[in-house]
């Protein structure tokens, strides 16, 4: 009778030590989603400002500046999230290719919006002359 | 936890797709040529993450595929559209020593 109590309770016991909470997978998801939540403050910030601000480039500077970096943080988010696999590898290709063309479309629209003469909005600064530009 | 987190991609896609709509104001009502062009550019990035996330809610990873071949197309697009409205022409070459040859 006392021997069966006890193997009861020790097997008991045994099975609430096996139960353990996923630290790892908790931690992963939590990473994740602060991730994926800074990402996305960045893109609407970035959308409100090209609805907002009252010329061209600043808008430019709102959309260029931010898409890049919201795009980075929720796709380094996903990457967390899926673990070291092959949607991994593509997510990280994404990732790389929008680092690369996001810049240097945004540099190119501001390039040939200057080149074709579209005028800032400027207070009591000068915009820099075409003539000078080493372009 | 896997519940939580579809239901968190679910809004997140949810709230990428309201930032598109957001900017196609932008898109239609832009004073210039070049705010639609960032528009257009902006919105393309913002697809390419809808796809992403979208791939994570439906648990089926085949759309990062097409998310990674819009990434370079809408690069490229981009490139296109302003070397259009800056010659006309999509025929011109953009090296300047080129150009000097064909005249």
């Amino acid at each position: 009778m006392m021997l069966s109590v006890i193997l009861a309770a020790a097997a008991a016991a045994e099975q609430g030590a096996s139960f353990t909470f996923d630290w790892f997978g908790f931690l992963r998801a939590f990473l994740s989603c602060l991730s994926i939540l800074a990402g996305l403050f960045f893109v609407l910030a970035g959308t409100l400002g090209v609805l907002r601000l009252p010329d061209f480039y600043t808008r430019l500077h709102a959309a260029g500046m931010t898409d890049t970096l919201g795009a980075e943080l929720i796709l380094l988010g996903l990457i967390i999230q899926s673990g070291f696999t092959q949607v991994s590898l593509k997510l990280l290709l994404v990732a790389f290719f929008l680092l690369i063309t996001s810049p240097t479309a945004t540099h190119a629209i501001a390039n040939a919006a200057h080149k074709a003469g579209l005028a800032p909005k400027l207070g009591k600064y000068k915009a820099p002359s075409l003539d000078g530009d080493a372009s | 936890m896997e519940v939580f987190l579809g239901y968190f991609n679910l809004s997140v896609a949810f709230l990428v797709i309201v930032s598109m709509v957001m900017m196609l104001g932008r898109l239609l009502g832009g004073p210039t040529l070049y705010d639609r062009i960032l528009a257009v550019n902006s919105f393309g990035t913002k697809t390419i993450l809808f796809l992403c996330v979208f791939c994570f809610v439906i648990n089926r990873p085949d759309g990062l595929d097409i998310a990674l071949l819009y990434a370079l197309m809408n690069f490229i697009a981009t490139i296109a559209v302003l070397k259009f409205f800056n010659y006309r022409n999509l025929g011109v070459p953009l090296i300047q020593e080129q150009m000097e040859d064909r005249t």
